[in-house]
């Protein structure tokens, strides 16, 4: 087993009083995807949010966290990011009052040259509608912005966060295919409820249940085991086997 | 007709005036949700250093060349007094709104203070070049130059900031962060730089709304910065927090009501109209004329 690209230990986050997250410790390995899953509310966004050092200020964070051999706690998000780690958060959060071609020039990084030729490539909708505000996009598209913004720059890891909620089954299909590509050359840790996305592109999954870990292994056997599925994620096979 | 005229040219002066103050207000509440009562205090600076150094400086002076030195040099002043009190005093305090508003409402009392105890309570004599004080006919009215002034730099300010806001990098950031600055930090980017920068960028224009008022009033005074910052909040929440073009279209609302309203009726009725406005438009339109919704 080779070295974890990211190691989370004993991680405890308490916002506004409450303990969302009360000891959680996994590992996201060097490549493929990882898959944080969970019942709502268990605590996956507060998981990456934590990770990307987007705790709120009346937050309190507890715990290590290290990519490599590099301690992330503790650090401002943005020399986080810039030190190559991605965040495309859930509900996209791209800038809607700006043109696509600005989004994406936000996300250029002064040391590194953007890689548009990639991102145009994976997302040839992005370039023919540079002048587009963001704002009017369909989510879909505006998915496809929140990852390629992410993907201008190299990094080490991404962290992307409910990539097909509210999509159409067709997007989804998609968003799918563009991370499994993506995760090709770079690991990634994906908060993901769709179970056939999760199949389709999970090799390893982390199981959250009230703020801690339940449950890791490999994406397919949790997903074979009907009886664990349901019971740690409340679906039933029907779900699993779309 | 001249009086009509007269009542705009003078409407938009005063427009001119509350944009100037107004614009960096804005910003500096859409970006880094700080509620700065403290901006008056840099009107005032930017009022009695171009003072100061019309009188004292070798170079600036009330005339010619000599006045557009003594304007920089009040605007270099106000601009530094808010980047200092950004870096020193707002920083620490991000996300702490209570604290932000005892401090910049304690530090404008402190700075009004100041300025009496330094210079005096009483207005002083503005040094101002002398067509100034003149007039200038438009369409039969005899409109103020003074005033005129203000009305071109506040155009010129305006483009300015707009030509920043959408063709620069640090533009971009702070259109960026106006709308979303936990995302601008997620994408690497160090959004405190852009605070400071609106800071600057604020103090510079209530600077220059400083001077100029003092060329169009004639005077400058200690307490002049927070009369006039009630009706710049008041021309920012109207316009909607963050975005210029909507203080501009308040400004000119503002500026011109007001005008009409205390000639036509009794003196004192355009405030309170201008008051009975933020009531309207907080009531039908609450995020202001061009502004993000405030709950989002």
């Amino acid at each position: 087993m080779t070295e974890p690209i990211l190691s989370v230990e004993d991680l405890s986050v308490r916002i506004a009083g409450l303990h969302i997250l009360q000891g959680v410790s996994f590992t996201v390995a060097p490549t493929g995807v990882t898959v944080l899953l969970g019942r709502n509310g268990v605590g996956k966004t507060t998981t990456l949010r934590a990770v990307v050092g987007l705790t709120p200020r009346n937050g309190e964070v507890r715990g290590a966290i290290r990519m490599g051999a590099q301690s992330l706690l503790a650090r401002p998000t943005h020399r986080l990011v810039r030190g190559g780690l991605g965040y495309v958060p859930e509900d996209r959060c791209v800038f809607a009052g700006l043109t696509v071609a600005e989004n994406l020039r936000l996300a250029e990084r002064r040391d590194t040259s953007p890689a548009y030729d990639k991102v145009y490539a994976l997302f040839p909708e992005l370039d023919r509608r540079g002048r587009q505000r963001a704002g009017s996009l369909s989510g879909g598209q505006q998915q496809m912005l929140a990852i390629g913004r992410v993907l201008l720059n190299d990094n080490r890891l991404l962290l992307v966060d409910e990539p097909t909620k509210g999509l159409a089954p067709k997007v989804v299909t998609e968003v799918a295919e563009v991370l499994e590509r993506v995760a090709d050359s770079v690991p990634v840790l994906l908060v993901e409820q769709n179970l056939a996305v999760v199949r389709r592109l999970a090799r390893d999954a982390v199981v959250l249940a009230v703020g801690k870990v339940a449950w890791t292994g490999g994406a397919r056997d949790l997903l074979l085991e009907t009886a664990l599925t349901r019971s740690l994620l409340g679906v039933g096979s029907a779900e699993v086997h779309h | 007709m001249e009086t009509v005229v007269l009542l705009t040219l003078t409407g938009l002066g005063l427009a001119a005036l509350y944009f100037l103050v107004a614009s960096g207000l804005s910003l500096v509440f859409g970006l880094a949700d700080v509620l700065n009562f403290a901006h008056g205090l840099f009107l005032g600076v930017g009022a009695y250093a171009t003072w100061w150094a019309a009188g004292n400086l070798p170079g600036a002076g009330p005339d010619g060349f000599g006045f557009v030195v003594a304007v920089a040099v009040g605007v270099a002043a106000g601009t530094l007094v808010a980047v200092l009190v950004e870096l020193v005093l707002i920083r620490p305090l991000y996300s702490r709104t209570i604290e932000q508003v005892l401090v910049t409402v304690g530090l404008s009392l402190a700075g009004v203070a100041l300025l009496q105890a330094t210079w005096g309570a009483d207005a002083r004599p503005f040094p101002r070049p002398d067509w100034t004080r003149e007039v200038t006919g438009v369409l039969g009215a005899q409109v103020p130059n003074g005033g005129l002034l203000l009305i071109i730099a506040a155009v010129l300010v305006l483009g300015a900031i707009l030509a920043f806001l959408r063709w620069t990098r640090y533009g971009l950031v702070i259109r960026a962060g106006v709308e979303n600055r936990e995302m601008v930090t997620a994408l690497g980017i160090d959004v405190r730089k852009a605070f400071t920068l609106v800071f600057a960028i604020g103090g510079a224009a209530a600077a220059l709304a400083g001077a100029l008022g003092g060329v169009y009033f004639g005077t400058v005074s200690p307490g002049q910065g927070g009369s006039l910052l009630i009706f710049a909040f008041i021309v920012v929440v109207i316009g909607g927090m963050g975005s210029v073009v909507g203080s501009a279209y308040a400004a000119v609302a503002v500026g011109l009501l007001q005008q009409f309203v205390n000639y036509y009726g009794t003196s004192g009725l355009g405030d309170i109209c201008v008051v009975g406005l933020l009531a309207a438009v907080l009531l039908l339109r609450p995020q202001g004329i061009a502004g993000k919704v405030a709950t989002a």
